[in-house]
């Protein structure tokens, strides 16, 4: 969970906003990236690779590197770096691939 | 000037292939590769180990194409031994659905011709949209059915590209990058090449050039009529396993991603893509299987095929020129175990092989010949 920041804001934000990581509330500064709110508030851990498990974070914060992968609101598999914050999200650990089968019943049916 | 016993044109699945096959005999080979502006097809490709289909016309090629598959699982291990690269070789057999009454008759039509080609001995099943859907779960409603055959399979085409690349070193093949040949002409005994300011003589020479194999082989005197094909590529999320089975339009990789392709252009040398036809694969992959409508695509590429004018390899020896080879072929994947295994000895002149006769030059009219 948040530790101390690896990343310091050049100056305090002006606004914050709520978002939910792993369950647990957290302020961060509105206007940036989830990326760069997640660095900024001390996680250093965003996904666990879907090829071999190895832990990653935000790395290249231009849609390239995919170490940040996340979860949010219920989507799997999104880039951290190319989503602004907002207010309200709940950002999971993307663990993993991302399951197309699960929560798909209509389809799985068929 | 550097001197080799064979000196290989082309450092992509095709060269290397071969430069691993006769490094397993004993050869001293040098391999002379472009730099990284070159057009590689062995960077584009989709990874299919494919069988059904191919030889449409000339059953040899369904022969050559049936015994590639079946010497994989040695080539494979092979490799890994050499390598400890896991190339991720499947064979489960494959499925190219249909979106069409008039593709089903098609497809059915040509396998028909192969198994009696073939003299009955060609398995495949053509399956209607009920028999499909309970045999891949998950395909859409307007796929009318789908030709399924235990002969194809697939592999992750970049791990062999890697695992090659590093199985040659292991045997003692000098991979000299960067190198784009400009000249190649016959000297005493041999051969003279000129790339990048520097000169290399070498005994024997084969050109596994891909696309360049045209120019190189008219300076020896040899017309040979390959041309480009684009396809494009897309890739998806990763995503876990759901897709068991390769198809023709849609593979999930060992690593979870998808890849959706299968498109034809002429395209001349751009090897890139366009939004008009990565919507058009997008649009079929769905049809195929819905639920990738809900996915992400991640990145696109375009590639180039190496097409010889009858769509068959080439592989000539060459009568004027003692010592010179040619290769060219656009399934570098699925033959990659016989270039290694079963051509390169043929190459060596270790074996006089007769399957290899029926891809020679000489199948090309005079006129087809000096067309382009």
């Amino acid at each position: 969970m948040p530790v101390e920041p690896l990343f310091r804001a050049l100056s305090p934000a002006k606004n914050t906003v709520r978002i939910e990581f792993e369950g647990a509330s957290l302020a961060v500064p509105a206007g940036v990236s989830l990326a760069a709110a997640l660095l900024a508030s001390g996680v250093t851990r965003t996904r666990e690779s879907a090829v071999n498990g190895r832990s990653g974070a935000p790395f290249c914060m231009m849609g390239v590197c995919f170490e940040c992968l996340v979860e949010v609101d219920g989507q799997a598999n999104c880039q951290a770096c190319l989503l602004p914050v907002r207010a309200g999200m709940r950002v999971h650990r993307q663990r993993g691939a991302r399951d197309l089968l699960a929560g798909d019943q209509e389809m799985a049916d068929e | 000037m550097q001197k080799t016993d064979v000196m290989i044109v082309g450092g992509g699945l095709v060269g290397l292939s071969i430069a691993y096959g006769m490094a397993l005999l004993g050869r001293q080979v040098s391999v002379l590769d472009e730099g990284d502006d070159a057009l590689r097809a062995a960077r584009g490709n989709f990874g299919l180990l494919w069988v059904q289909g191919k030889g449409y016309g000339m059953s040899a090629y369904a022969q050559w194409t049936r015994e590639a598959v079946a010497l994989w699982p040695r080539f494979a291990t092979a490799l890994q031994a050499d390598t400890g690269i896991d190339l991720h070789l499947r064979q489960p057999g494959g499925f190219q659905l249909c979106l069409s009454d008039e593709e089903m008759a098609e497809e059915s039509r040509r396998l028909l011709w192969l198994r009696d080609a073939m003299h009955g001995d060609y398995p495949f099943e053509l399956l209607d949209a009920e028999q499909l859907r309970v045999r891949l779960p998950g395909v859409g409603p307007t796929v009318v059915g789908a030709c399924y055959s235990p002969m194809d399979g697939h592999i992750n085409p970049l791990k062999l590209l890697r695992s090659l690349y590093t199985a040659c070193r292991v045997r003692g093949v000098n991979i000299i990058n960067g190198h784009r040949v400009s000249g190649i002409a016959q000297c005493a005994g041999g051969f003279e090449l000129a790339a990048a300011g520097q000169r290399w003589y070498a005994g024997r020479v084969v050109l596994a050039a891909g696309l360049g194999n045209r120019e190189l082989g008219a300076q020896l005197d040899m017309d040979i009529p390959v041309s480009p094909n684009r396809g494009q590529i897309l890739v998806t999320e990763r995503l876990k396993p759901f897709l068991h089975y390769p198809t023709t339009y849609v593979r999930q990789t060992d690593e979870g991603t998808v890849q959706l392709g299968d498109s034809h252009e002429s395209a001349g040398l751009d090897d890139g893509t366009g939004s008009q036809v990565m919507a058009t694969i997008a649009a079929r992959a769905v049809r195929c299987f819905p639920r990738l409508g809900q996915v992400r695509l991640v990145r696109a590429w375009g590639a180039l095929r190496v097409m010889s004018q009858d769509g068959y390899p080439i592989y000539e020896a060459s009568r004027t020129c003692p010592g010179a080879v040619v290769v060219s072929c656009h399934s570098g994947v699925t033959l990659a175990a016989m270039h290694a295994l079963r051509l390169a000895p043929w190459i060596d002149g270790e074996r006089d092989d007769p399957a290899v006769s029926a891809f020679s030059l000489e199948r090309f009219s005079p006129e087809v010949r000096h067309a382009g």
